[in-house]
């Protein structure tokens, strides 16, 4: 499957699940899809039928609400039975709105809480370090996520520590629960902070795959890298893109079939491109 | 308490190099030696207790046993949410260590005291919660907290503790710990304060007030056992501890005596009356203020017999 089909059926998935679970967190599913698909199909290695294998590369979901492009991205890798997704949600299912590792393999680690996944990659990138395995960890935050300050205690730790196994990858959608990023703390330049900070850091677009292959598989130092990749909250459903109303809301009605519609029409002009 | 501690830290890092000891830029002085023997397996994670314990929990889901070492309530209050999620839902072996619990850093003031860290860290479900009583009890609850798999917590005094028993061979802290028997009097005391509820049961004993004493260094899981057999035979426990009463080690022994169908004992707690200690004194002077002195406790236990002080 190549990475973009596998971003198509990501989105695809995210909308079936929270329109039939009216549930959400569809816009920064929507943002993120690319980058997982790119990760899963072209950067990490995996083993989907022995997924605690130790030489797998680690993926850290630490915008934790992005549980159903992971639980797609899975699925999809063969870690579990697609019509699983069908169950998102549902009382007694494995699968809650922020992601769990409980009952799902491939999942490393249950996130949900802001400015932890990446601390916790950033142990298991020491770990691996200290005993010199060759296994790279990634993990994806939100951009809103760098409002919590466990994340810059954890930067100065990854470059002073020198993890050059590490790979931060920020969610920059610009989209936070309330409003922008802007709007919310008025940080800006996100870049410029995670230089300083001591992370060889790239920006690219979030969903260009050659971009974002490329900036996941380059590194030229022996410090960690973040990779900014800008995206658009929503992307790949117009009514949804960059729209507050879709942080959380459910596709019903009109908006599920129109959002299905776009999709697919996307991934057709894709296929004949 | 520290540095007997920390020297079976060191006995067991040189055995087993998965052990990793993270600090929170604290311990200078205290970890010389270990840090000059493990390099390999020891980091200072600066003063970011947070991202600590999450590298702790990250480092023992690839196999490591990390001990994180902090001060006060630093390495617990601080950072609750990261060892509710990261590490104690996941089981990851990460073990807490608080040095000086209750008012050992005396005058310091109350930011330094840990007055509601054991009702807060036994509040978390996975969580083995110790607060040893005395070197021995310190040493063999390192090895203890090494030994059982998961997320413990391991509450600790500063240093000038006397030692109560004189070793900690065949100490199992899994249980209560009888130090003294006695007829009517039962005091249960858990962490530092031990020393003080020694020297009251004694004098009550003097005073011809027959008087047992158990040290419960593990407040999670709880003896139960001691505990039913304790309310059956006496008529009045006491707990003591240099904490807050509310949900800490007397809050857990009246969870398990309210439940039991038939006792005998009434239960009153000792420690901290829900309040922030906000006195100016050393360890010794701010015990006596709030009540858990040798004097203070002796005298409590008179009054709830009914007698003149």
């Amino acid at each position: 499957m190549t990475t973009v089909e596998l971003a198509y059926k990501i989105r695809r998935h995210a909308i079936e699940m929270t329109h039939a679970s009216h549930a959400s967190h569809i816009g920064s599913a929507l943002s993120v899809a690319d980058i997982i698909a790119v990760l899963y199909g072209k950067v990490m290695k995996f083993f989907p039928d022995d997924p605690k294998n130790d030489k797998r590369d680690r993926l850290i979901l630490s915008k934790g609400h992005s549980g159903i492009a992971i639980y797609s991205a899975l699925a999809e890798a063969g870690f579990f039975p697609i019509q699983e997704l069908n169950r998102y949600y549902e009382n007694g299912s494995n699968l809650s709105g922020h992601v769990s590792h409980k009952g799902v393999p491939g999942v490393e680690l249950s996130t949900g809480s802001l400015g932890h996944g990446v601390c916790v990659a950033c142990g298991m990138a020491l770990a691996a370090k200290l005993d010199k395995k060759q296994h790279h960890i990634y993990a994806i935050m939100g951009d809103g996520e760098n409002e919590e300050g466990s994340v810059w205690e954890m930067s100065l730790f990854a470059s002073h520590n020198k993890l050059d196994n590490f790979t931060v990858i920020v969610d920059h959608n610009n989209g936070q629960a309330m409003g922008t990023c802007q709007e919310a703390l008025g940080f800006t330049n996100l870049a410029a902070k995670w230089r300083d900070f001591g992370f060889e850091t790239v920006e690219c677009n979030g969903h260009s795959h050659a971009a974002l292959e490329k900036a996941l598989l380059t590194h030229i130092s022996e410090k960690p890298v973040c990779v900014i990749a800008h995206t658009i909250k929503g992307k790949g459903v117009s009514f949804m893109e960059d729209n507050l109303l879709w942080h959380y809301r459910d596709p019903q009605g009109e908006f599920y079939e129109r959002a299905l519609k776009e999709l697919e029409v996307g991934w057709n002009a894709q296929c004949s491109n | 308490m520290r540095n007997a501690a920390i020297k079976k830290l060191v006995e067991l890092a040189e055995k087993d190099r998965n052990i990793i000891l993270a600090v929170g830029d604290l311990g200078y002085g205290v970890l010389n030696d270990y840090r000059a023997k493990f390099p390999e397996q020891f980091f200072n994670a600066g003063i970011c207790e947070q991202n600590m314990t999450s590298v702790a929990a990250g480092m023992a889901l690839e196999g490591k046993t990390v001990f994180t070492y902090s001060i006060a309530n630093f390495p617990t209050l601080r950072c609750v949410e990261q060892i509710r999620n990261d590490a104690a839902y996941h089981d990851a072996n990460v073990k807490v260590i608080a040095v000086g619990g209750g008012f050992a850093y005396g005058s310091l003031g109350m930011s330094h005291h840990a007055t509601e860290d054991i009702a807060i860290m036994r509040s978390l479900p996975h969580v083995t919660v110790l607060a040893p009583g005395d070197l021995s009890e310190a040493e063999a609850a390192l090895e203890l907290v090494y030994r059982t798999p998961g997320t413990c917590y391991l509450r600790l005094g500063k240093g000038g503790e006397p030692r109560v028993h004189l070793s900690s061979d065949n100490l199992d802290l899994r249980y209560g710990i009888c130090l003294m028997d006695g007829t009517k009097v039962c005091l249960l005391s858990t962490g530092g304060i031990l020393s003080e509820v020694k020297k009251a049961a004694e004098k009550l004993n003097i005073a011809g007030i027959s008087t047992a004493l158990y040290s419960f260094p593990m407040v999670k899981p709880l003896d139960q056992e001691t505990l039913y057999n304790c309310a059956q035979k006496f008529d009045l426990i006491v707990t003591v501890e240099e904490h807050n009463i509310n949900g800490g080690f007397g809050g857990a022994v009246a969870e398990v005596l309210a439940e039991m169908p038939q006792k005998k004992a009434y239960l009153r707690r000792i420690g901290l009356h829900d309040e922030y200690s906000s006195i100016v004194g050393d360890q010794a002077y701010l015990r006596n203020c709030y009540g858990m002195s040798a004097e203070k406790i002796t005298q409590t236990v008179r009054e709830l017999l009914g007698e003149k002080a």
